[in-house]
């Protein structure tokens, strides 16, 4: 099963091959991560797509806790948002073709953001499922490049990744 | 605090006396290239006992056997690229059996620092995964904040070793810092106090049980006042894990012995038919749980209680999972718990007890077995033990009734061969007036043997029980019951060294004993050397060590003795 846990560290160096390091020695899967800094100063954030049982996803999130400089961990089980941004370079040699092509990215939402004489290169951001769509409705046209972020996820509300006050209620 | 012409202190010198702050009396270590400036800071100071090992491996280990043996955090030195990775075995036994360690490696300078500098290696790198946690200091002034938050991480929640990389140019800058810093470590915190609603369900199903068990566990020797109150009132029947042995003292009637591979049967039925395990600071090991899907079918309840949440449930899940301090929990637990009915459970173990002894000496040669039994007379238990890994070991184990908590050092988790001598140092170190006892073996013993220099360095009198079979014996007994006795590559007798003249070469007594009649006078002449003695024990070579569950095995399958014994 596909989990999405977002993980809150300290932006130390290392940090990160900490992370990945602990999922190749305990075999946990990755299938996207994404690392970035947040508003406050000297803590990023990370997002991991695990995929896994219940029982393995408890434990990611067990070891994740016993890392140092992990502050908090949370698998988005609860309500929340996902999203993954892409970028797609097709190539649109045709006129038909580039129809055709504007057509799927109107439909998907998503934008040219550098217009070549052969090719072009499309932004598309959505679930991981939605990017997988378009990327499949520009197959049929020559997909030459894809890059895409991982997905990344924030809770709803008032669901907050945030570090521990001290001394709050246990 | 001595300080530096012009009253400044370099960050060698900040580091001893960051040490110094945190009560660190003793150190472990060798010195070299790149630690240099950290042994001359210290050439002039006093307040820090340094301990020279002849192998960094050794001082690890014996950081190890200081810190179990006396609950303190153990303190090692090495310098860079080999000095540090010498100290990985080490630091990996400490993080399996959760051992408080602080190791300091000197690295190459910043400036060289990724160019593959002479005696360069990416230590941080290279132990990540076998510490609680690793530092690069690159700041000199970070350095007091370092050592304290060290310290915090190897020695509370679940304990482990430290790891702090200072480049040499770290140590020679001035440190212009202070020594009152907070620690900075928001991540960690870890529950020590189990929650009372868990404590109080745990206290419910304890009641309502009719086969409870008592598992503990190396986590559970700081909880020795508690388990005794909450095993009377309750009495409840004791297991105690290779890694628990004396948390609760083996001589005590309730204390049903060791559970595993090669665990009593008593203890591994006992386990089997439980209809309730109390697992207090242990983390179900292979090595005791053996086959998982036939480990401990009619068992109801399993309360856990670690401090690590992420041992609940890892292995064996838990009904009742309590995350705290294994002393805190069991004050709880002892101070709400009632007598239980279980003299029904109790006249089945005494059943299984008394159908299934320990395997006793047999037959004209001197065995393993004896030669425990007789030091344990001999001193009426009153030693600290440490051993290698491999046969001994267990005979050690089963055979050696620990009496007291963090009486019996060994290798568990990781089963490191060599551990028991430089062990052995360590917790002669921590403990000077006590007797320590090193039953190691020939395979084991001259994985560390140059260790024997530093018993005789620092007079240690520390007793080593070699218990000589010519063999690495436990590789032997699995090629003797599973490979059809095709004995690969474990031949040691022809070109083991004479140990006893070996020990004389080294300056330490070596005694020699070839049989059982030599036994009782060879035991009182090795106690009463006032000095470090080593005695080779000719004992033999095909005695293996029972009860024993194959790998992959349960409790079905045990055996308890040699099959052509059998017949």
């Amino acid at each position: 099963m596909r989990h999405l846990v977002s993980v809150l560290v300290e932006d130390h160096p290392r940090v990160l091959t900490r992370i990945t390091s602990l999922f190749a020695r305990r075999g946990f899967n990755i299938e996207s991560l994404a690392v970035g800094k947040t508003h406050v100063p000297g803590l990023s954030r990370i997002s991991i797509v695990v995929l896994g049982d219940d029982r393995t996803i408890e434990q990611v999130e067990k070891q994740l806790n016993k890392l140092i400089e992990v502050i908090k961990v949370t698998d988005h089980s609860e309500p929340h948002v996902e999203r993954e941004l892409a970028l797609v370079k097709v190539r649109t040699e045709g006129v038909e073709e580039r129809l055709q092509i504007k057509e799927i990215v109107e439909a998907f939402r998503a934008r040219a953001i550098d217009v070549g004489p052969k090719s072009a290169i499309y932004e598309v951001t959505g679930t991981p499922y939605k990017i997988e769509g378009f990327i499949e409705g520009l197959e049929p046209y020559g997909v030459l490049e894809v890059m895409r972020t991982g997905a990344v996820a924030m809770s709803r509300g008032e669901n907050i990744l945030r570090p521990r006050m001290k001394k709050e209620a246990v | 605090m001595v300080l530096r012409k012009g009253g400044l202190m370099n960050g060698a010198e900040a580091i001893l006396e960051a040490l110094e702050r945190e009560g660190v009396r003793h150190i472990f270590g060798v010195p070299g290239g790149a630690n240099m400036p950290i042994y001359d800071a210290m050439y002039t100071r006093e307040g820090i006992e340094h301990i020279l090992t002849r192998h960094e491996q050794g001082a690890a280990h014996a950081a190890e056997g200081y810190a179990i043996s006396s609950g303190r955090t153990g303190v090692v030195f090495a310098t860079s690229g080999p000095g540090a990775l010498n100290l990985v075995t080490g630091l990996a036994d400490a993080m399996m059996d959760s051992v408080p360690l602080v190791a300091i490696t000197g690295q190459v300078s910043r400036s060289a620092v990724g160019t593959d500098a002479f005696q360069e290696a990416d230590v941080t790198g290279v132990t990540m995964p076998i510490t609680k946690h690793n530092y690069l200091v690159q700041d000199v002034n970070d350095i007091p904040r370092i050592i304290k938050e060290a310290f915090i991480i190897a020695s509370t929640g679940r304990p482990g070793p430290v790891l702090i990389d200072v480049p040499k140019d770290v140590q020679f800058e001035e440190f212009s810092g202070s020594f009152d810093v907070a620690p900075q470590l928001p991540g960690y915190q870890p529950t020590t106090k189990g929650h009372p609603r868990q404590i109080q369900k745990a206290l419910a199903a304890l009641k309502e049980a009719r086969r409870p068990v008592l598992m503990v566990g190396g986590g559970a020797h700081d909880a020795s006042q508690a388990l005794l109150k909450l095993i009377e009132t309750t009495g409840i029947p004791v297991i105690t894990t290779l890694k628990g042995l004396g948390a609760v003292p083996a001589t005590h009637p309730q204390v049903v012995g060791m559970p595993g591979m090669h665990g009593t049967v008593a203890a591994n039925l006992a386990v089997q038919q439980a209809d309730l395990i109390l697992a207090i600071g242990l983390r179900f090991d292979d090595r005791i749980t053996g086959n998982l899907e036939k480990f401990a079918p009619n068992v109801r309840t399993v309360i856990h209680v670690d401090i690590d949440p992420a041992e609940i449930g890892k292995v064996v899940e838990a009904s009742i999972p309590i995350v705290g301090d294994a002393a805190w929990v069991a004050e709880k637990l002892a101070q709400g718990a009632e007598p239980l009915e279980l003299e029904e459970w109790w006249a089945q173990i005494r059943a299984w007890q008394e159908a299934n002894p320990l395997p006793q000496p047999r037959g004209e040669l001197l065995s393993s077995i004896e030669v425990v039994q007789a030091f344990w007379e001999a001193t009426g238990g009153e030693a600290y033990v440490t051993t290698g890994v491999g046969q001994h070991q267990m005979f050690a184990a089963l055979y050696w009734k620990t009496k007291r908590p963090r009486g019996f050092i060994t290798s568990g988790g990781l089963g490191t061969m060599g551990y028991g001598l430089p062990a052995s140092v360590g917790v002669q170190v921590a403990h000077p007036g006590e007797l320590v006892l090193n039953f190691d073996g020939d395979g084991s013993l001259q994985m560390t043997v140059q260790e024997l220099a530093t018993l005789v360095r620092y007079n240690l009198p520390v007793k080593v029980l070699l218990l000589n079979n010519g063999y690495l014996g436990m590789v032997r007994q699995w090629q003797d019951l599973f490979n059809e006795k095709r004995y690969a590559e474990v031949h040691l007798e022809e070109s083991n060294p004479n140990f006893a003249r070996l020990a004389e070469a080294f300056g330490m007594k070596g005694v020699v004993v070839e049989n059982k009649e030599q036994l009782p006078q060879a035991v009182d002449e090795i106690l009463e050397h006032p000095g470090p003695v080593l005695a080779d024990f000719r004992v033999h070579n095909e005695e293996g060590v029972f009860p024993m569950i194959p790998a992959g095995g349960s409790a079905e399958d045990i055996i308890t003795q040699h099959p052509e014994e059998a017949n």
